[in-house]
């Protein structure tokens, strides 16, 4: 008796492994996560910052890891989505509500514009060129003082008050304040999951994995590549703007090239193309930072050597290395 | 206008190409390790900063100037091969991304190893008093200094020229350039030739780092600034094209000196306008081969 006279018999239905229910509910899990989350912190403005870079990581993450390009530029986004939210509200005094989308509008429009000139090149350039041109934009907002404070940062944005629907939330109070960012982090968790969940997302990384045959199977790879920053650039400028208010400042190193080089360490840290990776990236990256400066001042030696470590070792990142033991 | 006489432009004019000549080493070396490693060097900054720190130590110790001129490049070229043999060499293969965040990764480490033995302050750098004070040529005076950064400049062209088209060495590594697989079959130990053009890439690097320091002074973070300006020297002149980054380099030192004398605080935001023009009507650079952008 062989195989092949038995009956055929179907598979029986494999158990969802903790790996495929985590993706399905990946933006609520993030979302509970964060909820939690100040509460295991050992102090609350640490975890406001985990917040925002992890959220600045994830838009980074949408171009580096599931585009597949290495962007040195992304201080620009960033950058710009904290200026614009705060000339708002210094120079228009408007309400922060309506200064944040201002802030999300100021990373689309740059990342617009420098993807228009990054996307004409592929590959190892697109590093090159869009570190050269956010290190155009960093001159241009530290020539612009009047608008931008120059040398000094932009100072003055003060937001003591929130008020949502009537009411009034404490922004002074570290708690009140992690819960309104989070609420806008929350947000981004949705729209990220829902954007990767569809068609477009599927041709996202379809241009990743084989930009050939993507444009075979008849998609624009150029205008897929520049929606995909542009988008990214909708995420960075909303955590700029989140920056912007939470430090009431927005000094002008937040365009400088360590910048963009911060949201690539947290990134490849984190784990790549993966969703949780990000922010996992930012909460080791940033606690790593606060421990290593109480015992030195050169924290850099120290998290340059780990970063290195990573790319030689553990190129997946805590996430990603996390992944690929659960699939097994 | 009144005040802008030809002279005075022609002046400009020569201290762009000085200005350019420090581009053009910087690019020289990171296009040379491209176009033979596919290895962008994000380090290549900090390679740059250890020349120059390297040449204060040299001074301290009671060296002059022109022993810098010696043990600057070897120093830094000797570490350069360390680089390569112990860090970069496991990332062959790997995609082109990781040697390039590994780089830029031990750019931070460079930078802070630096800040620990030197201070985060940083130093003048005084002029050799041979080099100091200013020759008539013929449009005005110019600085003798930096008349000495063209000339080195050129000297270090020619021999890198000499180097790689008469030399059997020279032969090897521009096959390796072309095609390095056929080298390889043909019995040429590759790895060994990658490790010495690392290694020729940051000596000069270190060399101009050297070259700019008595014209910028010496701080540990002045490998960043002129990493983003090599990169559009770079994509200007086309990537791994020796050629183009000499006169891209040397184009971008004349607009950034030019736009200066006009319009003083447009100076730094020129180059990268006319990077902008370049990526818009031809990507890949001057001499960029189409093939090298993917």
């Amino acid at each position: 008796m062989n195989e092949m006279t038995q009956p055929y018999r179907l598979a029986e239905a494999a158990p969802v492994s903790w790996f495929q229910f985590a993706t399905r509910h990946r933006a609520s899990i993030a979302s509970l996560v964060v909820l939690v989350f100040p509460l295991v912190m050992p102090f609350t403005a640490l975890a406001v910052n985990i917040l925002i870079y992890g959220l600045y990581a994830l838009g980074f993450n949408l171009v580096y890891g599931y585009l597949g390009l290495l962007s040195f530029g992304h201080a620009a986004l960033f950058g710009t989505g904290a200026y614009l939210c705060g000339i708002a509200i210094v120079h228009f005094a408007l309400p922060w509500y309506a200064a944040i989308p201002i802030g999300i509008l100021g990373g689309l429009l740059m990342a617009a514009l420098i993807g228009v000139l990054a996307i004409r090149t592929r590959g190892i350039y697109f590093a090159m060129v869009t570190m050269a041109l956010s290190q155009c934009v960093y001159y241009l907002f530290y020539q612009a003082v009047d608008w931008t404070g120059g040398e000094n940062g932009l100072r003055g944005i003060n937001v003591r008050v929130v008020d949502i629907l009537g009411v009034k939330l404490d922004f002074i109070n570290p708690l009140t304040r992690y819960y309104v960012i989070a609420a806008f982090v929350i947000a981004a968790f949705f729209v990220l999951s829902r954007i990767l969940a569809s068609p477009f997302g599927a041709v996202i990384e379809a241009v990743r994995e084989n930009e050939t045959r993507a444009k075979a199977s008849g998609y624009d790879v150029t205008v897929t590549r520049l929606l995909t920053f542009i988008l990214s650039g909708g995420f960075c400028g909303l955590a700029g703007a989140l920056q912007a208010l939470h430090l009431s400042i927005v000094p002008i190193e937040i365009l400088h090239y360590d910048t963009s080089g911060i949201v690539v360490m947290i990134a490849l840290l984190g784990g790549m193309g993966t969703f949780f990776g990000p922010m996992v990236g930012a909460a080791a990256f940033l606690l790593l930072e606060n421990l290593v400066s109480v015992w030195t001042v050169h924290w850099q030696l120290i998290v340059g050597a780990i970063f290195m470590i990573c790319v030689l070792f553990f190129p997946a990142g805590i996430w990603g290395t996390l992944i690929s033991r659960g699939k097994r | 206008m009144a005040g802008l006489s030809l002279n005075l432009v022609l002046l400009q004019l020569f201290a762009g190409l000085a200005l350019g000549a420090i581009y053009v080493l910087f690019a020289i070396g990171l296009s040379l390790i491209f176009g033979m490693l596919t290895v962008v060097n994000f380090a290549h900054g900090a390679f740059y900063m250890v020349g120059a720190y390297v040449g204060v130590y040299v001074l301290m110790l009671g060296g002059n100037f022109w022993v810098c001129l010696i043990v600057v490049p070897l120093a830094v070229g000797l570490l350069g091969l360390a680089v390569e043999r112990v860090l970069i060499r496991p990332l062959y293969g790997r995609g082109i991304d990781y040697p390039l965040l590994l780089t830029f990764g031990l750019s931070y480490v460079m930078v802070e190893l630096v800040r620990i033995a030197f201070g985060k302050t940083g130093f003048p750098f005084d002029t050799p008093e041979v080099l100091q004070g200013a020759v008539n040529i013929g449009v005005g005076y110019f600085p003798l200094y930096r008349l000495f950064v063209i000339g080195a400049t050129a000297a270090v062209l020619l021999a890198l020229w000499l180097f790689l088209e008469k030399t059997s060495f020279g032969l090897i590594i521009r096959a390796g350039a072309r095609d390095p697989q056929i080298v390889r079959v043909l019995g040429v130990d590759v790895a060994r030739v990658w490790l010495i053009v690392f290694g020729i890439g940051t000596a000069i690097a270190g060399f101009a780092g050297l070259l700019a320091a008595p014209l910028q002074g010496v701080i540990p973070e002045m490998g960043s600034t002129i990493l983003a300006e090599a990169f559009v020297v770079t994509v200007v002149g086309g990537m791994g094209s020796i050629g183009g980054a000499v006169l891209a380099g040397l184009l971008v030192g004349v607009v950034v000196s030019m736009t200066s004398l006009f319009a003083p605080e447009m100076g730094k935001v020129s180059i990268f306008a006319l990077m902008a023009v370049v990526l818009i009507v031809r990507p890949q650079g001057f001499f960029g081969r189409a093939g090298l952008m993917s």
